[in-house]
């Protein structure tokens, strides 16, 4: 068997990108309680209604990703015929939302689902594409919606029932953005590409806790892998680990050796004020999308954070295998970004 | 509280008073069912908790609630198939635990 050098794979799950790929533009779309939040005026487009005049909440979804995807495209003055891929997912079954938004982009699809951490799943695929000589131009795109991720694992919106204090509220909102070979903006640097981690919790209201061990996981083979410690970096994000998932994840990667807590945030913990009935904090796709690419991508642009750590969390549950009384695994998958 | 004031108010409009009883539930689920259509029913609930969720309001709310969220999916694979989705349970252990009652308080 010959053998075949991987030139380009650092450690056991990480990749070094040497080739330039930047984060060209990125949009948001906010929905009504995130545009209330503390971090509104970073948003591109607001709501004050979930259903934006569509006939279903699906639908409504659907828009608000279209809506990103082009207001993407129109800040980096591209249409979508000078995309090579488009790589997006949602939570909703068959991922839904993403497709009915590819078809009327008509750009090559890849359609993901990582549960909420399909932002940095599809920054992941399309860095290694770009990378590798396949793309030029790759548009990336997430979204969540409350209404529709409510209905799907839970109970219907006007069902009345009394929330767990651990509970996260889903994010209603999309994100979307360009990766280019060319252009200014942030450099998508390293990618660690996460494993299934099962930390047996079967409350599926308990989702932070759930996945704060595969968020812990993916940061300390990171910094395994790249041989760095959490101070290279500005900022440590994870997507949507809420309050309780956060403290876990500082604790578990402080018993490994790692005090990663004084450059750590949390997008679920960043996006709603305390009092506006969230409990633990946000989640969803568009939670890490909203955060990171409304936000921080704006502080990276203006030069007042270099190098962040990405890191989106997803709960890889389904409401079948939650009453069939399985546990919940999880996943995160980190990406490294400087400017 | 309010079922006992609209009891009352039953009684006051003439219903006798061992009848008054039917008419006063049949109020109370209208009202859980007009404040689920406009979107309080889940608010107050989240405070109220089992207060409002345990007595009739609480099943009157998961059958519409169900029925307004289903009502995209069409009439009858939407709102008729779904509506006692979450309701359902209720009325079958209902039914089989009055059955059992029943049986142990004939053999008695």
């Amino acid at each position: 068997m010959q053998s075949y050098t991987v030139e380009r794979k650092i450690g056991k799950q990480s990749v070094l990108l040497e080739k330039t790929v930047t984060l060209l533009s990125s949009a948001t779309v906010a929905g009504p309680k995130e545009s209330l939040g503390p971090l509104s005026a970073f948003f591109d487009r607001h709501y004050d209604d979930t259903i934006l005049k569509e006939k279903s909440f699906e639908r409504a979804e659907c828009h608000m990703l279209e809506e990103a995807c082009h207001l993407a495209l129109g800040k980096a003055g591209l249409s979508p015929e000078d995309m090579d891929y488009f790589i997006a997912g949602d939570l909703l079954n068959q991922v839904i939302s993403a497709s009915f938004c590819a078809r009327g982009l008509a750009i090559p699809f890849l359609g993901i689902y990582g549960a909420c951490s399909t932002l940095t799943e599809g920054l992941s695929i399309g860095g290694m594409l770009v990378q590798g000589g396949f793309a030029r131009n790759v548009l990336v795109a997430t979204s969540s919606h409350n209404c529709t991720a409510e209905r799907q694992y839970r109970y219907p919106t006007e069902y009345g029932y009394q929330r767990p204090g651990y509970a996260q509220w889903t994010v209603t909102g999309a994100g979307a953005v360009i990766l280019s070979s060319e252009g200014e903006g942030p450099r998508l640097e390293s990618i660690t590409t996460g494993k299934v981690v099962d930390a047996g919790v079967k409350d599926p209201f308990d989702l932070g806790v759930a996945m704060a061990p595969a968020a812990a996981d993916t940061i300390y083979n990171h910094f395994i892998d790249l041989e760095r410690e959490p101070s290279y970096y500005n900022l440590i994000l994870t997507g949507d680990l809420g309050g309780m998932g956060k403290k876990l994840n500082e604790d578990i990667l402080a018993s490994k050796g790692f005090n990663i807590e004084p450059n750590y945030s949390d997008c679920g913990v960043l996006l709603y004020y305390p009092h506006q009935k969230v409990d633990a904090g946000g989640s969803g796709c568009a939670c890490s999308a909203l955060v990171f690419l409304g936000h921080f991508y704006k502080k990276m642009m203006e030069k007042e954070l270099h190098k962040v750590l990405l890191v989106a969390t997803g709960a890889l549950h389904s409401p079948t295998t939650y009453l069939q009384r399985e546990s919940i695994p999880a996943i995160a998958h980190a990406v490294s970004l400087e400017i | 509280m309010l079922g006992q004031a609209i009891l009352n108010l039953f009684i006051a409009l003439g219903v006798p008073e061992q009848q008054a009883g039917n008419p006063t539930v049949a109020t109370v689920i209208l009202i859980a069912a007009v404040m689920t259509g406009f979107g309080i029913f889940d608010d107050i609930a989240r405070v109220a908790g089992a207060g409002i969720a345990v007595p009739v309001t609480g099943f009157a709310n998961s059958v519409t609630s169900m029925a307004i969220e289903f009502r995209r999916e069409g009439l009858v694979l939407g709102t008729g198939a779904k509506m006692f989705a979450l309701a359902g349970s209720i009325i079958v252990f209902g039914v089989v635990t009055a059955f059992i009652i029943g049986l142990i308080s004939a053999l008695i």
